[in-house]
C-alpha cells in the first residue's frame, strides 16, 4: 500500500507534528515502505486467536488503599517547565 | 578488571573507590569524546560517591558492588542531572527524581560516572538517531556500536567504565552487546522496575545490563531487580541469588536451536561462530535439538506495529507545556504543540510516532494493531511450545557483525531487520542474553540465549559456563587495551 502526500499530512496533523515541505516527500516514501512491510501480517491466519496486549499472563493489576501517598513537589517539577506563573503552567491564549 | 574483580579488590583493601573512580574518569576524559559514548559525565558527584563508598567499606559495610563505578543509559532519570534520552526534546530536562534502577544501584554503593549516549528515545539499532551524534564502535571507529544502548556498550567495551545499564525494547541491549563483544542481559518483562525510565513501548521495555561477563551481569541484575510498587507491571516475586546459581553444570541442559534464525539473511562467519558455540555446549554435556518457531519470521512486522503504536501514545506527553522543548513565539496552542514536537523530535522518532498514529487510527486499527496483537499471540505460543521441549533456545544475536556508520540510515526497513533475531523475546516478554562467541574480520559477534519467563538463573549459568571455556569476553579493543 502506498500513502499519499495528503495521507501523511493528515497523520502528521493527528500526531501534532509540524513537518516541513522538504521533509514531507521523505516521509511519504518511508512510511509507504513501512506500511508495505507491515502489510505482510495480513497473510497470517489469526482466526480464533486472542490478541495479546501484555507479555505476562495471569498478572493482575495490584490495588492499593485510596490514600494520599505523594508529597508536594510542584516547585521542583515546574523547574523543568518552559513557562510558569504563580504555580500555574502557561500556554498560549486558548479563549479569546 | 570486571565489576566483580573490582568489588573484591575494594573489599580486600587493594585499592580505594576514589582511586578506581579517578582511573575510569581519566579514561573517559581521554577517550570519551572520540567514541561519543557519554552525553553527560558527572565527575564531582562520582568523587563524592566514591569517598562515601570508601567510608562504607572501611566500616565493614561494603557489599559486592560498593565502590564499583558504573554508567547509566541516559533514559534513566537521575535526580539533578540532565536526562536527555538522546533527544533535543529533553536536552534541557534535569530529572527531579531518581529511577528505581538508579536508586537501587546507588543503594548498593555503586558510583555513577555519567550518562551514556543512545538512539533518540531508544528508537534505533545503530545509535545514529541520537541528537548528540553517533557513537563509534571501539573495535572500529568507522562502524556503529549497535543501538539503542550504543553509548553504554561502547563505554564498557572500551573499558571507560566497568559496567553500564541499558534498556531493551527490541534488542537494544543484546544487539549492541553482540556488536561490541559484551555480555548484554535483558531480563524477563516485569523483573526490573520501569519507574523513572523514559517510556518508549510500555509492553516491551525492560531494563538490563551491559557487562564484561555473566558474573558481572548476575551481580548487577541482582542489585537492580525486584518488586517496586511504583511500577504496576513490576512483578512481585523474590529475586534469586543470581551469583550463587552461576556454577550450575551444563550436563543435561536441553538446548533448542531455532531453525528460522539460520536462514538466508545470516552472514556466514556469524553463523559459523554460533555453530561452534553450540558444539561446545554439546561437549559440556548439553543436548541439542533443532526446533521450528514458524511464526517467528513475523516478529519484525509485528513489532513495527506494536512498538510505534505504544510510542505514539507514550510520546504524546511531550507537548511543550510541562517539560521539554517549546518552540519560540507560538501563534496558538496547536501551533505550539506542532512546532515544539516537530523541532524537538528527530526524523526516526517522528517516523515511528506517525507509523503508530496511522496503525491506531480509525479504519486501520483492526487491520494493523489488532492483527499485530493476534500475531504476537502466535509468536508467544511458538515460544511456549518450544519451552515445553527444551530448557533454553540458542541462536545468533544479530545477522551480521557491526556495519559502517551511515550504511543503513536512508532505509528504515533494512535498519529494522537488524533486530530480526532479538525482537521475538521482547514480544513474548522473555529473558535473553547475548554473549561474545567469536570475531568476523576483527569485529565481535554474539550468541543469543533465550529462556522462559523468570529463567534468568538458567541463562546466566549457561553464559557463565561458556565463559569458563572461552575467552572471547576478555578481549579488549586494541586501541583501548
Amino acid at each position: 500500500m502506498t500513502l499519499t502526500r495528503h495521507d501523511v499530512e493528515g497523520i502528521a496533523e493527528l500526531a501534532r507534528l509540524e513537518i516541513s515541505e522538504a521533509e514531507l516527500p521523505v516521509y511519504v516514501g518511508s512510511l509507504s515502505s513501512i506500511v508495505g512491510f507491515i502489510d505482510q501480517l495480513s497473510a497470517a491466519s489469526t482466526e480464533n486467536v486472542e490478541p495479546m496486549a501484555h507479555p505476562l499472563e495471569n498478572q493482575v493489576q495490584p490495588l492499593r488503599e485510596d490514600q494520599v501517598t505523594e508529597t508536594d513537589h510542584r516547585d521542583r517539577y515546574q523547574g523543568n517547565a518552559p513557562a510558569v506563573e504563580a504555580g500555574l503552567y502557561l500556554v498560549p491564549k486558548v479563549i479569546e | 578488571m570486571t565489576a566483580a574483580e573490582l568489588g573484591r579488590g575494594l573489599r580486600a583493601g587493594k585499592f580505594t573507590s576514589v582511586e578506581v573512580t579517578k582511573h575510569f574518569l581519566g579514561r573517559i576524559d581521554h577517550s570519551g569524546k572520540q567514541l561519543n559514548a557519554f552525553i553527560t559525565v558527572t565527575p564531582e558527584r562520582a568523587m563524592a560517591d566514591a569517598a562515601r563508598a570508601d567510608a562504607r567499606i572501611a566500616r565493614g559495610e561494603g557489599g559486592l558492588l560498593t565502590g564499583v563505578p558504573l554508567a547509566h543509559k541516559d533514559i534513566f532519570c537521575t535526580e539533578g542531572v540532565l536526562t536527555s534520552c538522546g533527544s533535543r526534546m529533553l536536552s534541557n530536562f534535569v530529572a527531579p527524581y531518581d529511577a528505581t534502577v538508579v536508586e537501587r544501584l546507588a543503594g548498593a554503593g555503586m558510583v555513577m560516572l555519567g550518562k551514556t549516549n543512545m538512539d533518540e528515545f531508544a528508537m534505533g539499532s545503530s545509535n545514529e538517531t541520537s541528537w548528540y551524534g553517533p557513537v563509534r564502535n571501539p573495535w572500529d571507529g568507522t562502524k556503529v556500536p549497535g543501538g539503542s544502548s550504543g553509548g553504554s556498550a561502547a563505554a564498557v567495551a572500551a573499558r571507560l567504565v566497568p559496567v553500564a545499564t541499558g534498556t531493551d525494547t527490541g534488542g537494544s541491549i543484546r544487539q549492541p552487546g553482540a556488536l561490541t563483544g559484551l555480555t548484554g542481559f535483558k531480563p524477563t518483562y516485569g523483573r526490573v522496575s520501569r519507574y523513572g525510565m523514559v517510556a518508549f513501548a510500555s509492553s516491551l521495555d525492560q531494563a538490563g545490563v551491559l557487562a564484561q561477563s555473566a558474573e558481572d551481569a548476575a551481580l548487577v541484575l541482582g542489585a537492580m531487580a525486584g518488586h517496586d510498587a511504583r511500577d504496576s507491571t513490576c512483578v512481585n516475586a523474590p529475586v534469586p541469588d543470581y551469583s550463587a546459581g552461576l556454577g550450575r553444570p551444563m550436563k543435561g541442559l536441553r538446548i533448542g536451536v531455532i531453525g528460522e534464525f539460520f536462514g538466508a539473511g545470516l552472514e556466514e562467519g556469524t553463523g559459523k561462530a554460533v555453530r561452534t558455540a553450540l558444539e561446545a555446549f554439546r561437549a559440556m554435556g548439553a543436548t541439542i535439538a533443532e526446533l521450528s518457531l514458524p511464526n517467528l519470521p513475523l516478529s519484525v512486522p509485528t513489532y513495527y506495529v506494536v512498538a510505534p503504536a505504544e510510542c505514539s501514545s507514550n510520546l504524546s506527553r511531550f507537548d511543550g507545556v510541562r517539560f521539554g522543548h517549546r518552540c519560540a513565539d507560538p501563534r496558538d496552542l496547536r501551533d505550539m504543540y506542532k512546532r515544539s514536537r516537530g523541532e524537538g523530535f528527530g526524523a526516526e522518532v517522528k517516523r515511528r510516532i506517525m507509523t503508530g498514529t496511522y496503525v491506531l487510527s480509525a479504519g486501520y486499527y483492526d487491520a494493523y494493531y489488532l492483527k499485530a496483537q493476534k500475531v504476537r499471540s502466535l509468536i508467544n505460543a511458538d515460544f511456549k511450545r518450544a519451552f515445553g521441549e527444551v530448557d533454553v533456545l540458542m541462536g545468533p544475536t544479530t545477522p551480521t557483525p557491526a556495519f559502517a556508520i551511515g550504511a543503513k540510515t536512508n532505509d528504515p526497513i533494512t535498519m529494522y531487520l537488524n533486530d530480526i533475531y532479538t525482537i521475538g523475546a521482547n514480544l513474548a516478554g522473555l529473558p535473553a542474553v547475548s554473549v561474545p562467541c567469536g570475531f568476523v574480520d576483527g569485529l565481535p559477534v554474539g550468541l543469543q540465549i533465550i529462556g522462559p519467563h523468570f529463567a534468568e538463573e538458567r541463562l546466566l549459568a549457561a553464559a557463565h559456563a561458556w565463559q569458563q571455556v572461552t575467552d572471547w569476553h576478555r578481549r579488549v579493543p586494541p586501541m583501548f587495551a
